[in-house]
């Protein structure tokens, strides 16, 4: 892989000038040639691992035990039973991942939605409406965006478990939440922590609305509520949509939130959690680790193969706007 | 060998508790801003009316109530960053002045221990490896790749086959990659890299065990994730070059070589710095891999997950939240840097 580099270095600088002589439009034809591998074996080694991954969740558990998976194509043998025992097997070391897939739904749909219908209407608020010290709130949740999420876990997890005195009088009781209960927690969580990068690209759409559209609305006495509701919210459904696949994929692919907030349990755990767990005390059942991260994969794959435009933009929006 | 849906209920009625709260919460908030002007509509009128009948001069329109609004929009995210992040955030730094159980003061005993520790300077160092590496190689995949895909047949196939990777969690990238890295002891090897060894004529080796060449296996895992993204925003501020320019230079006769170094560089430099900052942001941060791979095992831990370790699996909130806090201190001077980069930006 590292060899990669130095080729195209090579390749590249022995084209001098335009190529007049039938010499120089071969070396650039063979300039285009190694350009062509170059790009052709880093997309090979970018996808091999996982075309490895996909076929050998395919293969019978002995074989993808004693032989490589690319012994597969001279004496295939595939089957579905490692997705059947993965999913739905009922012994604990099976992983029951079925169960771990409805928690990763349960977990991430409301994950998505709240910050999603928060961080709109304050991005709305800070672009639109005039009020004193709007620019020194924009910049504190702007500048929130860099603490690291480890900053918060210790305290937010003893909120949860402990409630908040204060002096002596009890602000809030413990939260007590048990089993399916706890998600409750990793909602919370992931909400705080998607705020401050939600409201940031959101307002990035938001305050570059044309000012004469709300001008009009004003003039037509219109509410900030009615025009949040009728002239913003349909005009920023790509950046809506761009946010919602980011914040889709980060929590579906999230471990350390889920690891402390969920928890272990059968209950709760959500795949990621599951299969980190698989992999740690059973890291040679490459039978069901196979199969069990294709199932984790295929979700966010699918999400993002169909949607890759928005996420795309919002990638963009996100990160070079600034 | 059977799966009974019924167990699931209950995880589906509390999704659906989440999403009738979602409901209640935004539908609440948004009938309320509805009702609150109209109600202030209505008493002015009713002022308006009760002046008019009685003769007395019209009371003067009162400010807008801009102050109002912006606050109801506001509340909920300013309420849920100060419980969920800014108060947390003062108290990690508090916690990592006090001992293990959170009881006593200790000053700045865990910081003193975290650079004398040898496992934790350990850490230290990994953590940095960690973040020279990654940025730079990820970067350079990225960017190699995009101006080789630029404009060639099937671009976005290609584009799509190196991105795909962002999609996949960590914890799934970290299966994929142990899985080349897989070892056997005896007959065939099925792990991919062990197999290219013995092909070669070498010895296989347990890979993951072996320090510090497991650092940089765990590396490779990184930039496999990130390299999509360095991609995707690179490839996009080349295409962003004006036509004009890349014309003019190719009429003066530059070479690629040339014209990637005097072109295509300098224009990109903006995004080239942001995809940088953000992957060693990305970097300072990364717990999944270590921790799905090999658990912070064998010499390969960072910051991130040794942080866990002490706060979670030993019970140490001091040398957790000092290390959390360490995390956030080296955070900062990239995102200064980032900044000011910006801001030289707009300016020039």
């Amino acid at each position: 892989m590292t060899t990669a580099t130095p080729t195209v270095a090579a390749g590249t600088q022995k084209t001098d000038g335009t190529p007049t002589t039938t010499a120089g439009r071969v070396r650039k034809r063979l300039n285009s040639r190694t350009a062509t591998l170059v790009s052709v074996v880093i997309a090979v080694v970018w996808t091999i691992p996982t075309f490895g991954l996909l076929v050998s969740s395919l293969r019978p558990e002995d074989e993808i035990k004693t032989t490589g998976w690319w012994t597969a194509f001279t004496n295939p043998q595939f089957t579905f039973e490692n997705y059947q025992q993965v999913l739905f097997g009922r012994s604990s070391s099976s992983g029951q991942l079925a169960g771990s897939f409805i928690n990763s739904l349960a977990i991430t749909i409301p994950s998505v939605l709240f910050p999603l219908a928060f961080a709109c209407l304050a991005a709305y608020a800070l672009a639109w409406i005039n009020f004193r010290g709007r620019d020194w709130v924009y910049i504190a949740i702007f500048a929130l965006q860099i603490v690291p999420l480890q900053m918060a876990l210790v305290p937010l997890l003893k909120f949860f478990s402990t409630g908040v005195t204060l002096g002596g009088v009890t602000l809030m009781p413990a939260w007590d939440l048990v089993d399916e209960q706890k998600f409750a927690q990793v909602w919370f969580a992931h909400t705080c922590f998607a705020l401050p990068f939600a409201v940031f690209l959101l307002h990035n759409f938001i305050s570059q609305l044309p000012g004469d559209l709300m001008e009009a609305a004003r003039v037509d006495g219109a509410t900030h509520p009615k025009i949040f509701r009728t002239i913003v919210l349909p005009l920023i459904t790509p950046a809506l949509a761009a946010f919602g696949i980011f914040q889709f994929l980060w929590v579906w692919n999230d471990l350390l939130v889920a690891l402390i907030f969920a928890g272990g349990g059968n209950e709760t755990a959500p795949l990621t959690v599951r299969l980190a767990e698989m992999a740690g005390t059973r890291g040679n059942e490459w039978q069901r680790l196979t199969a069990g991260a294709f199932v984790s994969i295929v979700v966010p794959l699918i999400v993002f193969l169909s949607l890759q435009r928005f996420f795309v933009r919002g990638l963009l929006a996100g990160s070079v706007k600034g | 060998m059977e799966f009974d849906f019924a167990d699931q209920q209950p995880k589906l009625l509390m999704l659906m508790y989440g999403l009738i709260a979602f409901v209640v919460v935004v539908g609440g908030l948004l009938l309320l801003l509805d009702l609150v002007p109209a109600w202030f509509a209505r008493r002015r009128e009713a002022q308006l009316v009760a002046a008019s009948a009685s003769g007395a001069p019209l009371p003067r329109r009162t400010k807008p109530r801009e102050g109002l609004f912006a606050l109801f929009f506001l509340l909920p995210t300013l309420l849920l960053l100060t419980i969920g992040l800014v108060v947390p955030a003062i108290r990690t730094t508090l916690l990592s002045l006090m001992d293990g159980s959170s009881t006593n003061w200790v000053g700045l005993r865990n910081y003193g221990w975290m650079f004398s520790d040898d496992s934790i300077v350990r850490v230290l160092i990994n953590t940095l490896v960690w973040v020279l590496l990654v940025p730079l190689v990820a970067t350079g995949f990225g960017l190699i790749y995009a101006v080789l895909v630029d404009k060639a047949r099937f671009e976005s196939v290609a584009k799509s086959l190196i991105f795909l990777p962002m999609a996949i969690s960590f914890v799934g990238a970290s299966i994929i990659w142990k899985f080349v890295y897989a070892y056997r002891g005896e007959g065939d090897q099925i792990g991919l890299l062990n197999q290219i060894v013995v092909t070669l004529g070498g010895e296989p080796k347990q890979w993951l065990l072996e320090s510090p060449l497991n650092t940089l296996l765990l590396i490779v895992i990184m930039v496999w994730i990130q390299a999509g993204f360095a991609m995707v925003v690179l490839s996009a501020a080349i295409k962003a070059i004006p036509g004009d320019i890349v014309e003019a230079a190719r009429l003066d006769g530059v070479s690629p070589w040339q014209m990637f170094w005097q072109i295509t560089m300098p224009s990109i430099r903006p995004a080239l710095i942001v995809v940088v900052v953000t992957l060693t942001i990305a970097t300072l941060k990364v717990f999944d891999i270590v921790r799905t791979s090999t658990n912070g095992n064998y010499d390969t831990s960072v910051i991130a997950s040794e942080m866990y370790n002490q706060a979670f699996r030993y019970g140490q909130n001091g040398q957790g939240s000092a290390l959390a806090v360490f995390l956030f201190i080296l955070v900062i001077p990239v995102v200064i840097y980032q900044i000011r980069n910006l801001r030289q930006q707009r300016e020039g």
